[in-house]
């Protein structure tokens, strides 16, 4: 039977939740890895009973865990009891090692500290997964300090693509609130070797190579808080949406401004138009009309809460500049939460479904393009993230 | 047998339910305990020490004995009770976070 499988990151563990087509009832498990941090999971697109997550702790580390049955069941790869002959664990599935070999690795440098001095670069977790479009063993993982790492082995093992480490302006790249994080990738499918990444605060980069080499694609952004506010890297970008209709097409929530790209990245203009604030963290875009965006904007970046309360989703199906607010079934009093960059999903059922999560434990569901509203959960953990995942 | 206690997070995620005991080839040190106990859950790689140097995670201590072991050197003896299984080698997280 058709449905929608939700996948809910949180401070506290994982949680799977699921509907059938219709969205109306959904059904919650979890929490998984009760205790651990979960930034993220994903789904294959080939297949969604494989399912990768992101768990993580402050104290012991990074672990990456696997599903075959749709989240029922959890493994780390190659991190149970199985030895290889000679008595020795098989696998690496937790070891992310940033490839600084003379053969195919860059140089360890530094990066710009809060304080502007350079501090050394140190993995600290998966912030965010994206398997393959084809490859169902094939993921790219997003990792705080920044980089990009990729398995083809189903996650038994980890290797760094470190051609953007190392592209040349690690220097200038400087964490944000929540530390110096690859957090986007988008895969384009029309073209394989096309990759565009997102780093808090470097900017976005593209690859058209399939990740050997990377380009800042930052032409158009201005940031404040930095010396030289349209600089080629140093920009705090939030999240990248793209839509496979329209693959050279981009949209970003940077810190502030809601940008868009008609080239790929190449060049952005601002599309903020009359959203009565541009400060934000999640984008997505609508399955069905690659022209309808979602925003939910944040006061500022000092207070991270919606505008006098109100908790408003907004949308444009214009492709930007002109957005509505959307507040039917959303609280419009007394609201303070955030909704993080990873905490926004859409479905591809017809008409759209759009999800998110917020930092006060709620996850809320439209089944109507972002007509309406209501809330599937009301008090999970923090939400870090948000996946759909549409069963046919 | 060499009896190793874990914290909460640890024992779940090497899914155990209690104490774990290891068999320890060798001298027993911090070193080859935690080698045994990797070896035997290898899920536990990585999250107690560094997978490449060993270096033990900051927010993770060592007590054996009442003892505090977190900075010992990895090639010191474990008292003898611990080596007699009388008392078990205690990986702590820290009480940071409250």
């Amino acid at each position: 039977m058709s449905g929608v499988r939700l996948l809910v990151g949180t401070v506290k563990g994982a949680f799977v939740i699921e509907s059938d087509g219709t969205r109306k009832k959904w059904k919650v498990s979890g929490p998984h890895f009760a205790g651990w941090e979960v930034y993220h999971m994903k789904g294959s697109p080939v297949d969604p009973d494989r399912i990768y997550c992101s768990q993580t702790s402050g104290w012991f580390g990074q672990v990456i865990q696997r599903s075959n049955d749709g989240g029922k069941t959890w493994e780390a790869p190659g991190g149970g009891v199985t030895k290889s002959p000679q008595g020795w664990p098989q696998g690496e599935s937790n070891r992310f090692v940033y490839d600084t070999s003379s053969e195919t690795g860059k140089p360890l440098t530094t990066h710009q500290w809060y304080d502007g001095t350079q501090h050394p670069w140190e993995f600290k977790r998966v912030w965010h997964l994206e398997p393959s479009l084809s490859d169902p063993d094939t993921v790219y993982a997003g990792v705080e300090d920044a980089a990009i790492f990729r398995t083809v082995d189903g996650g038994f093992t980890w290797q760094e693509l470190p051609g953007l480490r190392g592209h040349g302006t690690g220097p200038r790249w400087q964490p944000g609130a929540g530390g110096m994080c690859l957090h986007t990738i988008v895969l384009d499918s029309s073209n394989p070797h096309r990759i565009f990444i997102a780093i808090s605060a470097a900017g976005a980069f593209r690859t058209d190579d399939g990740g050997k080499t990377w380009k800042p694609i930052n032409r158009g952004l201005r940031s404040q808080f930095l010396p030289d506010q349209d600089t080629e890297v140093g920009h705090c970008v939030h999240r990248v949406a793209h839509h496979g209709a329209k693959p050279n097409v981009l949209f970003m929530q940077k810190h502030w401004d809601v940008m868009r790209s008609d080239d790929a990245g190449d060049n952005w203009h601002e599309v903020s138009g009359n959203l009565p604030t541009d400060f934000g963290f999640v984008i997505d875009i609508n399955t069905n009309e690659p022209d309808t965006v979602y925003v939910v904007p944040i006061k500022s970046d000092s207070e991270h809460y919606p505008l006098k309360g109100r908790l408003r989703v907004y949308r444009s199906r214009t492709g930007g500049n002109e957005w509505e607010p959307l507040t039917k079934g959303l609280p419009q009093r007394n609201c303070f939460v955030n909704v993080l960059r990873d905490s926004m999903a859409v479905d591809k059922f017809d008409p759209c479904g759009v999800y998110f999560g917020t930092t006060g434990g709620q996850v809320y569901g439209s089944a109507d393009g972002g007509d309406s509203w209501k809330a599937i959960v009301h008090d999970l953990p923090r939400v870090l993230s948000v996946e759909a995942q549409t069963l046919l | 047998m060499i009896r190793v206690a874990l914290p909460f997070h640890l024992r779940t995620l090497a899914r155990v339910d209690d104490e774990v005991r290891l068999e320890v080839q060798g001298e027993v040190t911090v070193r080859s305990v935690l080698d045994a106990l990797e070896a035997k859950y290898p899920v536990l790689r990585g999250t107690i020490r560094d997978h490449d140097t060993g270096t033990r995670r900051p927010f993770i201590r060592f007590f054996a004995c009442e003892e505090d072991w977190s900075h010992e050197p990895s090639d010191a003896p474990l008292p003898d009770s611990v080596v007699k299984g009388k008392e078990p080698f205690c990986v702590i997280g820290a009480i940071a976070g409250g």
